[in-house]
């Protein structure tokens, strides 16, 4: 397939189903997340445990959901329940996984849905943390999906709406946040990044892999802050033509994200 | 316990436990009363200028959207509110109505931010946003429900959420752990729909619960709103099925399509048209107010407005609806 079938939104798409483990839970926010779920569901992650916070768990994806609370989003569930079961599921452990969005990342992974500028007098005022933040303190993995410029790849963000890794190793575990947690992945609608995490590592974001067509000099030069770039890059394998139809199709049909 | 850290936000409506007690044994009836009644006589009598308001589920689901356009056509001001919203709060916003946010999310889900909270807090009509998780916010009604004056939890912590929020920090007594203790949040008013309910305040929800659960017991006053108004009997016949029972009720509305244009799970679909109505007209202020004019403030009550839209569009969306088949 070459690189002008497909946007780069839907290849991030693509990109981002690929993460999502089968047989794991997983919190799945508003937006991509829920296309890049659905389309992982239908391709490499049939058993898949969606939750959505405001209660639906284990739904089949029938229609694309455009609420975190409507009805698509418990449809043939295997349970509907509320936020505060879903919320206490994901902070006694048992939720793995969480996909979420932003209109801001840091080298540690922290993000912004709150403010850009002074909080109490913003530039922008964004919808806020919704269940971000507690997505970000409580799965045991977060992944987020942005879109990749210099003004969303910042060297500090307006407002630590949803803790990554704060100010750096160790300091998640030090303000009471859960131990071992956090985020693992950025996926980008220029690549696929991670976090430099194991143990003496700096917890800085990290470049794995760029997407067709970009180099890394591209990728560097739309991040606001210094990435870790390892020898070793890999590319993306572009959206395979079952992926493109499945997202053209079926998942979004009415073109709301693609 | 010491705390190690608190939050700079304001505490919007600081909880007496104490005093709750004391409402719910003086002020709330344990008689089976007939409590139905129409909108404008429920939002008349409970919902007062400058109180603590909260909705649930949230605006383009299961949400009180009649009672909504009724605060409107009153004209309640000064609204303190617990802000997990859509187009219920994007509409208040618009009509000026809010003095003060307890946040967690003011936005339009799939169509982005909400044009209507941006000019209300960068134009400075908003007093204060005060920051919150949505579980922070659930919890706070539940350590209400559970007469309680706060709950320990682990998120919020480390971040700019908890700076600019009313939460504290403390080590636990038991294990020496950090955590975010939430305090209490008792509502003025609580407005909620529902899919049934007899006319004392039985009320059963189908599809997922939200908050309903916790906001249905932290509220000093609550109006339900109900798809159908049931006898007596049929509750008694599935009273596993009670999520609110009659006296944490005092407003029991009939208010069929009464969530439109959001959806009612096993009822109807969200109308997409109506809601991109409000998407686009919201843009800009004078969008919003003709879309007010014309939704709200031309028309006498839910009926009318149910005449407006149309019998074929919510038989059309009825169709649509959610199945359990």
């Amino acid at each position: 397939m070459d690189e002008q079938s497909y946007s780069r939104t839907e290849l991030m798409i693509c990109v981002a189903a690929r993460l999502f483990e089968d047989g794991t839970t997983t919190f799945i926010g508003t937006g991509i997340p829920m296309l890049a779920g659905m389309l992982a569901v239908k391709t490499t992650a049939p058993n898949l445990m969606p939750i959505f916070e405001f209660g639906g768990m284990g739904a089949i994806f029938d229609k694309l959901p455009t609420a975190v609370g409507g009805a698509r989003t418990f449809h043939k569930a295997l349970c509907a329940t509320g936020i505060t079961d879903t919320m206490e599921t994901a902070q006694r452990g048992f939720i793995d996984y969480g996909f979420i969005g932003g209109a801001q990342i840091d080298p540690y992974g922290n993000l912004n849905s709150t403010t850009i500028g002074d909080h109490d007098h913003p530039k922008a005022r964004l919808p806020g943390s919704g269940g971000g933040n507690d997505v970000g303190s409580l799965c045991w993995m977060t992944v987020a999906i942005m879109q990749h410029d210099k003004r969303r790849f910042v060297p500090q963000v307006d407002f630590i709406t949803t803790p990554g890794y704060l100010t750096g190793p160790g300091k998640r575990e030090a303000m009471g946040l859960p131990p071992r947690s956090g985020p693992i992945y950025v996926v980008s609608t220029l690549a696929l990044l991670d976090f430099d995490r194991l143990p003496g590592g700096t917890c800085r974001m990290r470049l794995v892999a760029t997407h067709p067509g970009v180099t890394v000099e591209e990728v560097v030069a739309n991040t606001g802050f210094e990435l870790i770039i390892p020898v070793k890059i890999s590319e993306n394998p572009p959206p395979s033509e079952v992926e493109l139809k499945l997202l053209r199709e079926e998942i979004d049909p009415e073109k709301l994200y693609i | 316990m010491d705390v190690l850290e608190s939050g700079r936000g304001e505490l919007i409506q600081p909880p007496d436990l104490d005093a709750f007690r004391e409402w719910n044994r003086t002020q709330k009836s344990r008689k089976l009363i007939d409590k139905l009644m129409t909108e404008k006589e429920a939002v008349s009598r409970f919902v007062f200028d400058g109180c603590y308001i909260g909705t649930e589920l949230y605006g383009t689901v299961r949400c009180p959207m009649s009672l909504v356009r009724e605060v409107i056509r009153q004209k309640k001001k000064d609204l303190r509110i617990l802000g997990q919203g859509v187009l219920e709060l994007d509409l208040w916003l618009a009509a000026g109505l809010i003095k003060k946010i307890d946040l967690t999310y003011i936005g339009l889900e799939v169509y982005g931010t909400s044009a209507a909270f941006r000019r209300a807090v960068e134009g400075g009509q908003i007093e204060t946003c005060v920051e919150w998780s949505n579980a922070a916010i659930t919890m706070r009604l539940k350590a209400a429900a559970m007469g309680i004056p706060f709950l320990p939890i682990r998120s919020m912590l480390g971040t700019d959420t908890l700076t600019y929020s009313a939460a504290k920090v403390v080590e636990d007594p038991f294990t020496g752990m950090k955590v975010c203790l939430v305090p209490a949040l008792i509502l003025d008013v609580g407005l909620m729909h529902v899919h049934r309910a007899d006319r004392y305040g039985n009320a059963q929800v189908e599809g997922i619960s939200g908050f309903a659960f916790e906001m249905g017991r932290a509220c000093k006053r609550l109006i339900i709103s109900a798809e159908e108004i049931i006898p007596t009997e049929e509750i008694r016949q599935y009273p596993d099925r009670t999520m609110i029972p009659y006296y944490l009720v005092d407003a029991v509305v009939h208010a069929p399509f009464g969530s439109h244009p959001g959806d009612m799970a096993y009822v109807h679909e969200r109308d997409e048209p109506g809601i991109r109505e409000w998407v686009e007209a919201s843009k800009t202020a004078e969008g919003a107010r003709a879309y007010l004019e014309k939704y709200v403030d031309n028309l006498a009550d839910h009926e009318q407005y149910l005449a407006l839209v149309g019998k074929e569009r919510l038989d059309r969306l009825v169709a649509e609806r959610e199945k359990r088949t």
